[in-house]
């Protein structure tokens, strides 16, 4: 039996060592991991766990994150706990297993810590990691801060286990800025939080000989289709499961989390759409806008696959214009964020069409700054009141060189 | 046919309709399979040319069953039986090591009957003279 951890009621951690000790409170059967920055102290952290005893599953040192997955599929499909940590290039390699856990519904938990993709070689962060995964089909959960990382992992479980969906699930951080920043973390005390993750009840366990199981058989034209359909359904319903998990953590901890995460949104005529930590810098730059007399909110979304088509629509429709921000690379074409929310406001009923704007920032953590935010909120109140884009729809911010924009 | 909706989720199939320790113990052929395992459905569509078993010259040696990477050579009672259809995929290995003279095995086209096949079975090759 592992020991358990006596938690202050606050604890100054890092993204990471939160992540850290959510991984440890679920008493997790099998960790595979292969270490690469910044995800690394992820399971350097809990590697010591394990070696202090306060682990009793396995903790499996690979040759590769390939390996830390195929392991971790393994495992899975033999009937345990399973999770692992990595970013960037890890990710990269791990991409063909990510589908194999899928395909099999094995409720693995990743910690994807988002960082750059090479080359040139970047280990700090941006969001190109996230979007190579994004058709894997796997839900990804999206977190701003540490608190975060640590909430989103211990739910993480009740989600990926849940038996409506047993799928595997992503908790994604931004690299460095959640990462190693370290702030203040409220826990659960390792009893509750266990409690509220509970025991892990296997499905079709290959270890259960008696009902022996071929998993990932091979399956044509006659049958291929059907399984991906299947997958498919199970992620685009998973939401009501994320919320329903959302609900019992706010309940537990008083945290409440959403699909949609907005802020100041109600009367708002302009806003900017992010993901990860820019949301906090946005929400900064947005409380400065309204010192200057423009309606600014801003908006972000928990889950982005699956992506909360209709909700994000819903709270967004009225708004007069709005800046969508996409951390990664688009390789010639409008962001991937870009396109999810305008087909999000085109689904929706009654939406009064936003203008809508592009703006790419941040590749390999290029720095995002409240003059850079002040100007985008500059930009958006100028198509509000034009009426139309007054500018090109897709920009580049703080890219050196001639100015770049596109369309 | 199944939907998509129908079957169990993760691409996952069950070989045994139950008891699968118990059939364990049972010889292959006595087992309760399923029709999604990979004993009762065919696993061969790609084969072209199929290996025919010629039981009068077989020395029963078995080498042929001990290199079929897919287990579809038939042996039952320490004969050698002929071929599983079902599952060959007419890799045409198990002709290769078989060591008679002529050889027992032989690969014919997929459609060719096995009756004509073995009405046109090779005869026995003379020792090559250096
Ligand atoms: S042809 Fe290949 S697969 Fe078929 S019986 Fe011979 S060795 Fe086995
Ligand atoms: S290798 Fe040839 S001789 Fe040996 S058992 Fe097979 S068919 Fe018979």
């Amino acid at each position: 039996m592992a020991s358990a951890v006596e938690l202050q009621e606050i604890e100054v951690w890092d993204g990471n060592m939160a992540a850290s000790h959510a991984l440890r409170q679920a008493q997790i059967d099998v960790v595979a991991a292969y270490p690469i920055t910044p995800s690394t102290p992820i399971v350097q952290n809990y590697g010591s766990f394990v070696s202090n005893g306060y682990v009793d599953g396995e903790f499996v040192m690979v040759e590769s994150e390939h390996a830390a997955m195929s392991a971790c599929v393994g495992a899975a499909a033999a009937g345990g706990r399973v999770a692992t940590a990595t970013s960037s290039q890890g990710f990269a390699l791990m991409v063909e297993v990510l589908y194999q856990a899928s395909g099999m519904r094995l409720p693995i938990v990743l910690n994807l810590v988002n960082r750059a993709l090479a080359s040139p070689l970047n280990i700090h962060g941006d969001h190109s990691d996230m979007y190579l995964g994004r058709d894997a089909g796997w839900i990804n959960l999206c977190t701003c801060n540490p608190q975060e990382a640590y909430d989103f992992n211990l739910m993480a479980f009740r989600i990926a286990e849940d038996m409506e969906v047993r799928i595997p699930t992503i908790v994604n951080q931004d690299g460095f800025l959640s990462s190693h920043t370290a702030q203040n973390v409220r826990p659960l005390s390792d009893e509750v939080a266990y409690k509220f993750i509970g025991d892990y009840q296997s499905k079709n366990s290959l270890l259960d000989f008696n009902k022996p199981a071929t998993y990932g058989a091979q399956a044509e034209e006659d049958w291929h289709f059907e399984h991906k359909a299947q997958l498919h359904s199970a992620l685009m319903h998973s939401s009501r499961v994320i919320e329903k998990v959302f609900g019992e953590f706010a309940k537990l901890t008083g945290r409440k989390y959403n699909l949609i995460e907005t802020y100041d949104i109600e009367d708002a005529e302009v806003a900017v759409f992010a993901l990860g930590t820019t949301v906090e810098s946005a929400r900064v730059a947005a409380k400065n806008a309204r010192k200057r007399g423009i309606k600014a909110g801003v908006a972000t979304i928990r889950s982005f696959r699956p992506f909360p088509y209709a909700e994000l629509g819903n709270a967004l429709k009225n708004l007069k214009a709005i800046a969508i921000m996409d951390k990664s690379l688009p390789a010639g074409a409008m962001g991937a964020l870009f396109n999810e929310v305008g087909t999000s406001l085109y689904q929706v009923k009654d939406s009064k069409h936003p203008i809508l704007s592009n703006y790419i920032y941040g590749l390999g953590e290029r720095d995002l700054t409240q003059v850079d935010l002040e100007n985008i909120f500059k930009e958006l109140q100028e198509n509000a009141q034009a009426g139309k884009l007054t500018h090109p729809t897709q920009q580049f911010i703080g890219l050196r060189g001639p100015k770049l924009s596109f369309c | 046919m199944k939907g998509w909706n129908d079957f169990e989720i993760g691409a996952i199939l069950f070989p045994f309709a139950n008891n699968g320790e118990e059939a364990l113990e049972s010889h292959n052929n006595e087992r309760d399979y399923t029709p999604e395992s990979s004993f009762k459905a065919s696993v061969a569509h790609w084969r072209v040319e199929k290996p025919v078993h010629n039981s009068e010259i077989c020395i029963n040696c078995f080498n042929c069953w001990v290199y079929c990477p897919d287990a579809a050579i038939l042996a039952r009672d320490e004969k050698l039986r002929g071929v599983d259809y079902v599952h060959c995929k007419g890799c045409g290995i198990c002709v290769d090591v078989c060591p008679t003279n002529p050889k027992s095995l032989l690969m014919f086209s997929d459609h060719e009957d096995n009756q004509n096949a073995l009405k046109n079975w090779p005869q026995k090759e003379e020792k090559k003279k250096n």
